[in-house]
């Protein structure tokens, strides 16, 4: 196969995976290295990455972090299913798309306008991008693909990823479980070991207590919480 | 008016592939300003705001006709085109389907806004119906102002007639929407010439429209406080550039021109291409788009009346700019004449820098500051590249 889109780093500014001829899979395909295949032929070939590669991570995005819409808690269990079946996964969320300021703390989180600062850090060789609005997973993986040597798989409820290594379109619950499956069957092959295990719990995240939450602690977002009728907050900044 | 007294129309919902090409269609002899503001009737729009200007507000009063009537759910005349712009992307940030229009001065005074639509990922229907810039101001026909609309991103289409206005006005919505476009669609098309003047355009039935937007089914979040999170809202973050690196700036625009370049496939699939080509053996063409492809089609006519072994070339999309295509039609060409509506010769450039041996393009004829393009001009142009004598008189 002529690998059109190859893991980086591709260079301070490298052309576009659209500029150099990559088209979007049509409706029952997938992409591989700026190919189009088989759906199973994209999807083993992303698997032996995550199974073979350092630090394998998990970056959900926001469609796929809130429970806002129907099919997304049986999409988010799946890919729970999915991080458990690779050996050291870890899951790093993209909450939301604000450049962070005045750092990021790259070991709890990703983030579109710097992805490659987390991948960097994390020394991540391998990572699937799930639920980010496609607008950032295109910027984000192309600057992952930019600046670093790291593997990129986009599982895409919509129509896929240019710049993705391997991109799955119109991904559904069950896909992730197929995609878990296939995981599993190469993993066998690979002669690894592993017992089913839930990634480890986000290290720099405290645990909230919600009883004691002031709006000062909203940050720049404490202008969404609206206040009760009568109700007079004092505590700003 | 407020949506109470306004009626409350049942319409039959249906995709842009059955509008366009299976729906029902009857006969109307009507000006482009009406085509274009037909078809805003039947795209199922949620909102459109403009500020009137010469030759668009004849556009603009009929969308604001087609709200009293209930066809939109809210409309408004902002106090000028900077703060129309901005509102349009204001407006899209919640998610609505969105159309305004504008001409010639308005389009300028609103471009730094419009420009930044595309980055800011507003699917929004722009129509463009052309005038003079220039000093000493005027409001007639010449379409130069869409040349500094070519560089921002946004798709661009060009419509030759009252027809291609409301095929195109219409089209632009579902490009617009798509998922891997999500960019502003300017439908332009010349004042006066086109919106001033009737033409048959064969129409959809009225209680038939586009299905309603699905602020879902988008590249970007739609921001909407009720439904959580509400703090992935997407846009301020782009103006703090001084927490982002440059390199996601060049990437985000690198994004944007993938976008516009995603948009080919679907004025394939809704308007069967960027360009239309007739007598593709012939040695001479004629490349002309919007209202100067109405006169290229008639003196191609005429040169097939006299025998004259001559091509005809429309070019339907600016942006993106149908370079493949073009080079493929004429690569057994011997010369390329493009006529066009304005001084520079914005067309006439962007088919040189798409064909490998620009020394054919013969740059005219141009005809600018509201003159008329008369086909005999073409004519001379077409006898000249074929060796022959034209006794050209006006």
């Amino acid at each position: 196969m002529n690998k059109i889109i190859e893991r980086g780093p591709a260079g301070y500014m490298p052309d576009s995976a659209p500029s150099m001829g990559v088209e979007l899979a049509p409706e029952g395909k997938a992409l591989l290295y700026g190919n189009v295949v088989s759906e199973e032929e994209a999807m083993r070939d992303a698997a032996r990455a995550l199974l073979t590669e350092d630090n394998p991570t998990i970056f959900p995005g926001p469609q796929v972090l809130w429970d806002w819409k129907e099919d997304v808690a049986s999409k988010a269990a799946a890919i729970l299913d999915l991080a458990s079946e690779i050996p050291n996964c870890k899951i790093i969320p993209m909450p939301d798309y604000r450049p962070k300021y005045p750092k990021i703390d790259v070991k709890a989180e990703i983030n579109p306008n710097h992805p490659n600062l987390t991948i960097l850090d994390n020394k991540i060789k391998a990572c699937i991008f799930v639920g980010v609005h496609c607008h950032y997973a295109n910027l984000s993986l192309r600057m992952i693909r930019a600046g670093t040597e790291c593997y990129t798989v986009a599982l895409c409820a919509y129509m896929g990823h240019e710049e993705a290594m391997a991109s799955i379109r119109d991904l559904h619950a069950e896909d992730i479980q197929k995609f878990k499956e296939i995981v599993i069957e190469e993993r066998t092959k690979l002669g690894i070991e592993w017992t089913a295990t839930l990634p480890p719990e986000n290290p720099s995240l405290e645990k909230e207590d919600f009883a004691t939450l002031a709006p000062a602690d909203y940050g720049e977002y404490r202008s969404l919480i609206m206040s009760r009728k009568g109700e007079h907050v004092a505590e700003v900044e | 008016m407020s949506s109470d007294t306004r009626p409350k129309l049942e319409k039959k919902l249906v995709d842009m592939n059955y509008l366009l090409k299976e729906a029902p269609r009857e006969q109307h002899f009507i000006t482009g300003a009406q085509a274009m503001a037909e078809a805003v009737k039947r795209a199922s729009v949620d909102m459109a705001i403009a500020y009137p200007i010469t030759p668009q507000s004849e556009v603009m009063h009929l969308v604001g006709d087609i709200y009293a009537q209930g066809h939109i759910k809210e409309y408004y005349r902002a106090e000028e085109e900077l703060g129309t712009m901005s509102a349009i992307a204001g407006a899209s940030r919640a998610g609505v389907r969105l159309f305004t229009a504008t001409s010639g001065p308005g389009l300028l005074r609103g471009l730094e806004a419009i420009v930044s639509w595309p980055g800011h990922r507003v699917p929004a229907v722009l129509g463009v119906l052309t005038r003079v810039v220039n000093a000493p101001l005027s409001i007639q026909p010449d379409n130069i102002e869409m040349a500094y609309l070519m560089h921002c991103g946004a798709v661009m289409l060009h419509a030759e007639n009252q027809q291609d206005t409301f095929d195109m006005t219409l089209a632009a919505f579902a490009i617009a929407e798509k998922v891997d476009v999500y960019i502003p669609v300017a439908v332009a098309t010349e004042g006066f010439f086109v919106t001033h003047a009737k033409g048959y355009v064969d129409m959809t039935p009225e209680d038939m429209a586009l299905n309603e937007f699905d602020p879902i089914a988008a590249p970007v979040p739609a921001m909407d406080n009720e439904t959580p999170p509400a703090r992935i809202q997407r846009d301020a973050p782009v103006q703090k550039s001084n927490f982002m690196s440059y390199l996601i700036h060049s990437v985000w625009q690198q994004e944007i021109w993938d976008s516009n370049k995603r948009a080919m496939k679907y004025i394939y699939e809704y308007l069967g291409g960027p360009i239309e080509v007739q007598n593709p053996e012939s040695d001479v063409f004629v490349v002309a788009s919007g209202c100067a492809a109405a006169q290229a089609r008639e003196a191609w006519r005429y040169a097939q009346e006299d025998g004259l072994s001559v091509g005809l070339i429309k070019v339907r999309s600016i942006r993106p700019f149908p370079i493949d295509e073009i080079r493929e039609a004429t690569k057994n060409a011997k010369k390329l004449i493009v006529p066009e509506h304005n001084i520079i010769g914005w067309l006439c450039t962007e088919v040189k820098a798409a064909i490998p041996n620009g020394g054919i393009v013969v740059e005219g004829p141009r005809v600018y500051g509201g003159m008329t393009l008369p086909v005999e001009l073409i004519m001379k142009e077409i006898h000249d590249a074929l060796g022959l004598e034209y006794d050209l008189k006006l």
